[in-house]
């Protein structure tokens, strides 16, 4: 690449999608017709609270929230070869400096894109992209150089663990389905992403789709296999699509099909599109699934290893396991291995959400501490006036996390001895107004809802723990309660029949290890300590009103009384408790109180 | 070929079986009872009540004993401290959610553990209305264990008709027909299977139901009756 040779990139993963960024991109194209700057699309870059992200390479500019009207003076900068747009610049909320590239941005410099160093520079629906960067040359390597056997060992060796969650060594389970003997096999592809707050999978697949099916092809080689399936929920329109734009691309490349490469080698994909059930995630129940039943989990053993989809040995492994491949494959196991910890190898991936400055997609070594994601690469609290309350790993799976565990390094195994788990990679952000039962019965809403109903202890015992929380967080929570909800945890953990249900009540437990005085607060005083649940809580205004009747305005329910430039009161009958006068209440005047739990018992 | 024999220990007694038996089987032959309620010999075990869990020394989890088999070496415990407890769990979880009052081997087994189900009180109960779409037989799903035996004898395990199967998700979970229809548009050849497996009283003959409603005999035929071939629905 020439100099002066500049290549526009705009993000279009579906959080910038659905920020117009197509119609920024038709404006751009437009606008740099005839020039030599060429303009292409890519999938997610990771930054996404700040999309629309255009980005100007080779200088690697950063344009953060570009909207239609800024297109125009991108255009010109361009054009005119004058300056990059300073005012579009990301600002750094600590030091509010505008930041010209994405190199200076700390949300990119503290990280390590391995499995992401395609996604947001490449263009997903050209494969002549992907070849540009290295694509299918693992593939050919393995194919050609290799023999099944070394590939098995370099993923063994490489020591890379199953990126779902379960952290189940990779190549322990391509081996089992290597030795297990059968003409037919198959590689499914689990992309049925479900944690609430996770969109790791789909950004992988909608950015980088071939590094997916190379890993696949590459697998299948290895376990001599001929079929592979991704299991992909059909909430993903633009990652199917981009699928299979892929598959199609690959297939007429030859990278794909029979005699891959000339070789002798067939291996051909399919895109199977879930429904949408949580449980499908599950091995044994997205097989069953694919089979065309209910999807419902199975008992193991038998393993999907011996005994899998259409009870012919299968191997099934995460999206971004899948993606891991091809970079063990190209730059050898022990390159793989030197990253990470001793026992978790490789990057981990993280959707960052919740009450977090900088939401998006991040990739880090294994071993990084919980804190420099959150405050370093995120950029701490949302509001930067609220204190950090806890931070949720693993989903429904999983856990949450206090302020004192924020040191603790993000693998594997050290997540687990703290009570959460390093799950598929959603990692939710909560703030001191984050009520820590509310959480719990959030979570257990889920599993209940979510659960298939084939096992009784998941069936009936999720029920039972939500009606015990819901209880709680509506004030009905009575003292033996806490004990109950541990007791059940025990027995469903115990018994339930597949991964749904033994993590299903981790939420409730972890929350009980490290905010038992939140339940307890609940449960014997009648208070919310976040204020956040609305039967423990009552709106109050102070003296200090000076009657500007704002609240009175916008209450929807009539409850606020009082004359101009007097003081105002809630009935409390009427309020329902939206908050919207502690909301419009002036900050100068900031009369509205919430209160919670003894207080509530001694005016009432 | 000679079959393979594995030894094993159930509950400190000492067994050999032939490699591949289930730990349930297993048991049997060591003279350790284990309960059991979805398990039924004549359909595909499936593991799913979770009632004859077993500790198995090294598993991490609790095994189902009617599906897992025995390994060589193994060594089990059927009434462990952590096994009456999940047990336990389970077991009050049903009698609080189920009506079993017409399954006495239910019953004995909440006697027997000890059960208190009274703890899950103001829980949600599991409350269908009964349906009452054919002339052979009542559902009333609020007495539903849901073992799935009624769906597998309708289906690979017997009839093959595939009349029954699992709807909703969840604690909202039951066994329904193919869009909720009535079973006399359904698939169902009404071969009484289902009815033969059911454990509770959820799956009911209609002129036993009837009986028992106090009804005369012979309006109990005059009920249930067809009126000739060419009058069915």
């Amino acid at each position: 690449m020439e100099a002066n040779d500049k290549t526009v990139l705009i993000c279009r993963g579906t959080g910038c999608e659905s920020a117009k960024s197509p119609a920024i991109q038709t404006e751009l194209m437009s606008g740099l017709q005839g020039s030599d700057v060429e303009v292409k699309f890519t999938g997610c870059h990771g930054m996404c609270q700040q999309g629309p992200i255009v980005i100007v390479e080779p200088q690697g500019t950063f344009y953060a929230n570009v909207k239609l009207k800024d297109v125009e003076p991108i255009v010109g900068s361009l054009k005119n070869g004058g300056g990059p747009v300073e005012k579009l610049f990301y600002k750094d909320p600590a030091t509010k400096e505008g930041l010209s590239t994405y190199h200076d941005i700390p949300f990119y410099s503290r990280q390590k894109r391995l499995v992401l160093q395609n996604c947001g520079r490449i263009d997903p629906e050209d494969i002549d992209d992907y070849l540009a960067e290295g694509g299918y040359e693992g593939l050919k390597k393995a194919i050609f150089d290799m023999t099944p056997d070394a590939v098995v060992q370099a993923v063994l060796d490489s020591g890379l663990r199953g990126r779902g969650g379960g952290g189940f060594p990779t190549g322990r389970k391509w081996k089992f389905t290597q030795d297990a003997p059968s003409d037919t096999k198959y590689v499914l592809c689990n992309a049925d992403e479900g944690d609430p707050g996770a969109f790791m999978d789909r950004s992988v697949l909608e950015g980088d789709p071939h590094a997916v099916l190379e890993g696949m092809a590459i697998a299948g080689f290895a376990i001599g296999a001929q079929k592979g399936y991704i299991y992909c929920r059909a909430e993903y329109p633009l990652a199917i699509k981009r699928l299979q734009i892929a598959i199609e691309q690959a297939r007429e490349r030859g990278y794909l099909g029979k005699g891959i490469m000339d070789g002798d080698f067939d291996f051909d994909i399919d895109i199977f599109h879930g429904a949408g059930a949580f449980v499908c995630g599950e091995e044994t129940a997205l097989i069953t699934s694919i089979e065309g039943n209910r999807g419902m989990p199975r008992s193991r053993p038998p393993y999907p290893a011996v005994k899998g989809l259409y009870d012919k040995p299968t191997l099934l492994n995460n999206v971004k396991t899948y993606a891991n491949v091809r970079l063990i494959i190209n730059n050898g196991a022990d390159w793989f291995a030197s990253i990470g910890t001793e026992k978790s190898k490789g990057t981990a991936v993280f959707a960052l959400t919740g009450k977090i400055a900088n939401s998006g997609l991040v990739e880090v070594p294994m071993g990084i501490t919980l804190r420099e994601i959150i405050f370093d690469i995120g950029g701490g609290m949302l509001d930067p006036n609220k204190n950090f309350k806890a931070v949720q790993t693993g989903g429904p799976s999983g856990g949450c996390l206090p302020e004192s565990f924020l040191d603790t390094p993000v693998d594997y195994d050290s997540l687990i001895e703290a009570g959460s788990m390093m799950g598929s990679g959603g990692m939710v952000v909560m703030d001191e107004d984050t009520c820590m039962v509310d959480v719990a019965r959030y979570f257990l809403d889920f599993t209940e809802k979510e659960s298939c109903g084939k096992c009784v202890p998941c069936r009936l015992g999720t029920k039972q723990m939500l009606d015990i929380l819901e209880d709680i967080v509506e004030g009905r929570g009575k003292p033996g309660d806490i004990e109950l909800l541990e007791d059940l945890a025990v027995g469903i953990k115990a018994g339930s029949l597949c991964g749904l249900g033994q993590t299903a009540p981790n939420p409730v437990l972890t929350t009980l290890r490290y905010f038992r005085d939140e339940y307890e607060a609940h449960i014997n005083h009648h208070a919310c300590p976040a204020k956040q649940c609305k039967e423990l809580i009552t709106y109050h205004i102070l003296d200090t009103c000076v009657g500007c009747g704002l609240c009175r305005r916008n209450c929807s329910t009539n409850a606020i009384i009082g004359e101009q430039k007097e003081l105002h009161y809630i009935d409390q009958s009427l309020c329902h408790k939206c908050g919207v006068c502690f909301e419009v209440c002036p900050p100068k005047v900031f009369s509205v109180e919430i209160r919670t739990g003894e207080v509530k018992l001694v005016e009432s | 070929m000679s079959e393979k024999y594995i030894q094993l220990t159930i509950d400190g007694t000492p067994i050999s079986v032939p490699a591949g038996t289930t730990i349930l089987d297993a048991a049997k032959e060591a003279d350790v009872e284990i309960p059991v309620l979805c398990y039924f010999a004549h359909t595909t075990a499936n593991g799913l009540c979770r009632l004859c869990v077993v500790e198995v020394e090294g598993a991490r989890m609790l095994q189902a004993a009617c599906v897992v088999a025995a390994q060589d070496g193994a060594v089990v415990h059927t009434r462990s401290p952590k096994v009456e407890r999940a047990r336990r769990t389970l077991l009050e979880m049903l009698a609080s959610t189920v009506d079993i009052s017409e399954s006495p081997e239910l019953q004995a087994l909440v006697a027997e553990y000890e059960c208190f189900p009274e703890r899950f009180e103001g829980g949600k109960k599991r409350q269908p209305v009964v349906i009452d779409d054919n002339p052979v037989y009542l559902r009333d799903y609020s007495q539903c264990v849901m073992c799935w035996r009624c769906v597998q004898v309708c289906a690979d395990d017997a009839q093959f008709t595939y009349a029954l199967n699992f709807s909703g998700r969840g604690f909202d979970t039951q066994i329904a027909t193919f869009f909720d229809k009535p079973l006399t548009e359904t698939t169902c050849v009404f071969c009484g299977n289902c009815i033969g497996v059911c454990p509770t009283g959820a799956l009911k003959a209609k002129r036993e139901y009837l009986i028992e409603q106090g009804v005369a005999p012979e309006q109990v035929l005059e009920l249930t009756r067809l009126k000739g071939r060419k009058n069915r629905t």
